[in-house]
């Protein structure tokens, strides 16, 4: 069988050092035509660099590409940026997703080849063209559509019309459905699977193990930047790639159930947010708990995150410990509710700042006397805050940019919890986040809320709101749509309530009746 | 410090070159009126920092210079108000308009760009309408108040050599703004503010008020720097008293090693950039230049200073790599 597939990239013992510190070490892989290869591992494994360097981002510190000419036979190249490796037939979909927005779609997989005529653009023959590419990654939008106006899911098929109108034979794509909700998956998934079955190489990073489950053919593995583990279709299951990712098996924590007597911190009053249709969402957090929002995507979990946090204007009443909170976010930190936002690396990090820097801003306005800064005591807290984070590295003086997604998020995290909030509000806690920190955080997390303090998270991850809440809220279209104590929840309860079900149906749907509702 | 190391080194080659070709360039009045117009315009390329550091720009410091500074001899000579009236009340108002500035760039969320373009354009006109367009000077009195910018000070060990009265205040707010920065929690969050807007926000940083704030410390500083700027030179026209001093400011701002997309500051490279700007002026005269070529020549420095400290950082960037791969390889 794998005989038939001919091999298109090979990769020879490729390594990629940066300051001294080895991303990647002397990786072997092939990559052959008609096959879907995943690519999984922590954050931080190296799969982004081994990305790179096969797109010609990134050059090896050692090792070598070979790429199979037209007769198949394999020849060294050197990639040096991406116009080489796209000169060799491989194109990588970005994981953000980097098409100039102010073009149109067909503008977009002309870019920098535009088909002309004496020096004119043909705009005909480009539209007819961009409609052909397009209909192949089954996009149904007309050709003149700005990027812009687009979901980031139909975006990201553009990308990929692009990649196949350059005649790639490698498509690699990094994280293509890290903010793609479910049934955007399904379909670049079944277009993965399209592109397969007509001889293209489809290499992907992935956060999602259910993804690769479904649609790889061979799972690359890597942990700290060496390749620990290659499997075949066959050999595929979830424990086993876990344990080759983080070298241990994930314990599972035990559920809690709040005593119904500690005392509520935060109450929500009819808060209406910025969400579309402005309904009134009511509920409360006890001293201690944890609380889930889960929902689909576009439920409002978001937002009535951010008017709890003060970051919008919001109808209704927010009241910690009984006191009524207003004002906008500055006040509302200064009162203790802190939010970790969702795109961290837009609304929560500095990201050519320090972890220091990073970590210690809030802190510095609790505990600076007449607004000075007591910049010994800061370092001491910085250094508290990165070893009870266990960032890695353990340098204050990192660049956050330079942290893969799991330190970027404890350091966000960290910035909370060096100034012990009173309500922490997380949205999406580890989203890009790997296994291990993912873990770390939760424990954190909890932690915070032994002490006494409310903890509400949002995710999209029902197996993360089964495992860190000790009761769930589910939203659907703006509201609340019921809640279940931990104990109780299962991911077919959760989905019936997300999906419009009412939460006083008796017999609980299957799994399959709730995939279907949500589309 | 480390920003400014490029910005001292330039200024160094510039004055050496001025020492050896230039005439009379170590002359002790030549050094004083240096150091006079370093202070002077320190004031203003501060002021244009505190503005630069949250991503945004003020062109209107020149014409703020202008009111100002016509404003004072204006209300001292023909309203005859007492100087301890006119200076309270023409900083005041230099600082109101930056906190219009601010409040438009922060409520109205309008461009800095436009605003203080717009505010380039009214406050001379202002200016120039209030006065008939007539040349204001202090017709060679209040000689006491105006020690505050022509007063100069014995330096013990030197004869030739007198310290412009200017360098005090203009040392105290380079090192009052400093301090700020690096030790304030406000001056903190202010450069986070400057680095990701958005992400001081949901940190709970009044990101709002401490922008507007650094409006109002700019266009206080260009009001304090016209001030100053007037007592120094006796007397002006509205029509062209402060032209192109905000670029003056700016320039001297981003030679010191202040990003213009915000977040990062460093006074002493500012103090430096706007020193060598003063020397560079000085230098076209004294080696025999056309003074007609003072604005291109600046502008061929500042470009060549911005694109050396771009090609040294690389150069320092990938060395640093480079070592680090080699540290890597031997482990």
């Amino acid at each position: 069988m794998q005989a038939e597939r001919p091999v298109l990239l090979r990769v020879r013992g490729v390594s990629r050092r940066y300051s001294g510190v080895t991303a990647l070490g002397g990786i072997d892989a092939d990559i052959r035509g008609g096959e879907v290869l995943a690519i999984v591992g922590e954050n931080g494994a190296g799969k982004s660099t081994l990305l790179k360097i096969l797109s010609g981002v990134v050059r090896p510190s050692a090792g070598a590409l070979q790429v199979a000419d037209r007769s198949g036979r394999l020849v060294d190249v050197e990639l040096d940026g991406v116009r080489d490796a796209t000169r060799a037939g491989i194109a990588l979909v970005h994981q953000e997703l980097n098409l100039a927005e102010n073009l149109d779609v067909a503008g977009s997989i002309f870019l920098g080849r535009e088909p002309s005529r004496f020096g004119w653009l043909d705009r005909r023959r480009m539209r007819d063209d961009a409609r052909r590419w397009l209909s192949l990654v089954g996009l149904d939008v007309p050709p003149s559509t700005p990027c812009g106006s687009l979901p980031i899911a139909q975006r990201q098929l553009v990308e990929i019309a692009k990649a196949l109108s350059i005649e790639s034979r490698v498509v690699i794509l990094d994280e293509p459905t890290s903010s793609l909700t479910a049934r955007e998956t399904e379909r670049l998934l079944a277009i993965m699977g399209e592109l397969r079955a007509r001889g293209v190489a489809v290499v992907f990073v992935s956060h999602h193990l259910d993804e690769v489950l479904k649609i790889a053919d061979r799972v690359l593995v890597l942990r700290d930047g060496r390749l620990t583990g290659e499997l075949a279709r066959e050999e595929l299951d979830r424990a086993t790639i876990e344990r080759l990712m983080v070298g241990r098996d994930i314990a599972r924590a035990e559920r809690r159930v709040t005593p119904a007597d500690a005392r509520v911190r935060l109450r929500v009053d009819r808060v209406v947010g910025a969400h579309a249709r402005r309904r009134p969402v009511s509920f409360e957090v006890r001293a201690g708990e944890i609380v889930g929002l889960a929902g689909l995507v576009g439920a409002g979990r978001t937002e009535i995150l951010e008017a709890i946090a003060g970051l919008v204007d919001h109808d209704g009443r927010v009241q910690l410990d009984g006191v009524a909170v207003d004002g906008g976010a500055s006040a509302r930190v200064r009162r203790g509710i802190a939010l970790v936002p969702e795109d961290r690396a837009r609304n929560g990090l500095f990201l050519e700042d320090s972890v220091a820097v990073n970590m210690s801003l809030a802190w510095i306005d609790r505990e600076s006397r007449a607004r000075l800064v007591d910049a010994r005591a800061e370092a001491g807290l910085v250094s508290r805050m990165i070893a009870r984070m266990q960032l890695r590295p353990p340098v204050p003086s990192r660049r956050v940019q330079a942290l893969s997604g799991g330190n970027q998020q404890k350091s966000v995290i960290g910035r909370w919890l060096a100034v012990d909030p009173a309500v922490l509000l997380l949205d999406e806690p580890t989203l890009g986040v790997d296994v291990g920190a993912r873990a770390e955080i939760h424990a954190e997390v909890r932690r915070l809320a032994e002490c006494g303090s409310a903890v509400v998270f949002a995710s999209s991850e029902l197996e993360e709101v089964l495992m860190l809440a000790d009761r769930i809220i589910v939203m659907h279209e703006g509201a609340v749509a019921g809640e279940l104590a931990a104990h109780e929840a299962t991911e077919v309860a959760i989905m019936h309530l997300a999906t419009g079900g009412a939460s006083h149906d008796g017999a609980a749907p299957t799994a399959a009746n709730a995939a279907t509702r949500e589309s | 410090m480390k920003k400014a190391l490029g910005i001292i080194c330039i200024f160094i080659a510039i004055f050496l070159f001025a020492t050896i070709y230039g005439e009379n360039f170590l002359s002790g009045i030549n050094l004083m009126q240096l150091s006079q117009r370093t202070a002077l315009y320190s004031i203003l390329a501060l002021g244009a920092a505190l503005v630069i550091v949250t991503g945004g720009i003020d062109l209107s410091i020149g014409s703020v210079v202008c009111l100002a500074g016509i404003m004072t001899p204006w209300l001292l000579v023909e309203h005859e108000w007492s100087p301890w009236a006119v200076i309270p009340t023409v900083l005041a108002l230099s600082a109101v308009l930056g906190l219009c500035h601010g409040l438009l760039v922060t409520r109205l969320r309008l461009q800095p760009f436009l605003v203080t373009l717009c505010g380039l354009l009214l406050y001379r006109g202002i200016a120039r309408w209030m006065t008939g367009d007539q040349t204001q000077g202090f017709m060679g009195e209040y000689g006491e108040v105006r020690q505050i910018a022509t007063g100069r000070i014995p330096v013990p060990g030197l004869t030739e050599y007198l310290l412009p009265a200017t360098v005090i205040p203009a040392l105290a707010l380079a090192l009052v703004i400093g301090l700020f920065y690096s030790r304030t929690v406000w001056g903190r969050w202010l450069l986070a503010t400057g680095r990701n807007e958005s992400a001081a926000r949901y940190s709970g940083v009044p990101t709002a008020w401490l922008i507007t704030l650094s409006y109002v410390g700019c266009s206080l500083l260009a009001g304090f720097g016209g001030m100053l700027f007037i007592f120094d030179i006796s007397s002006a026209q509205p029509s062209d008293f402060g032209n192109f001093y905000e670029l003056y400011a700016i320039a001297a701002a981003v030679l010191g090693g202040c990003s213009l997309r915000g977040g990062e500051i460093s006074v002493t490279g500012v103090v430096f950039g706007a020193a060598t700007l003063q020397v560079l002026r000085t230098t076209i005269i004294l080696v025999g230049l056309s003074s007609q070529l003072e604005f291109a020549v600046i502008g061929a420095v500042l470009l060549l200073g911005v694109a050396a400290d771009e090609l040294v950082r690389r150069f320092l960037a990938s060395r640093l790599e480079r070592r680090g791969a080699a540290l890597g390889g031997a482990r």
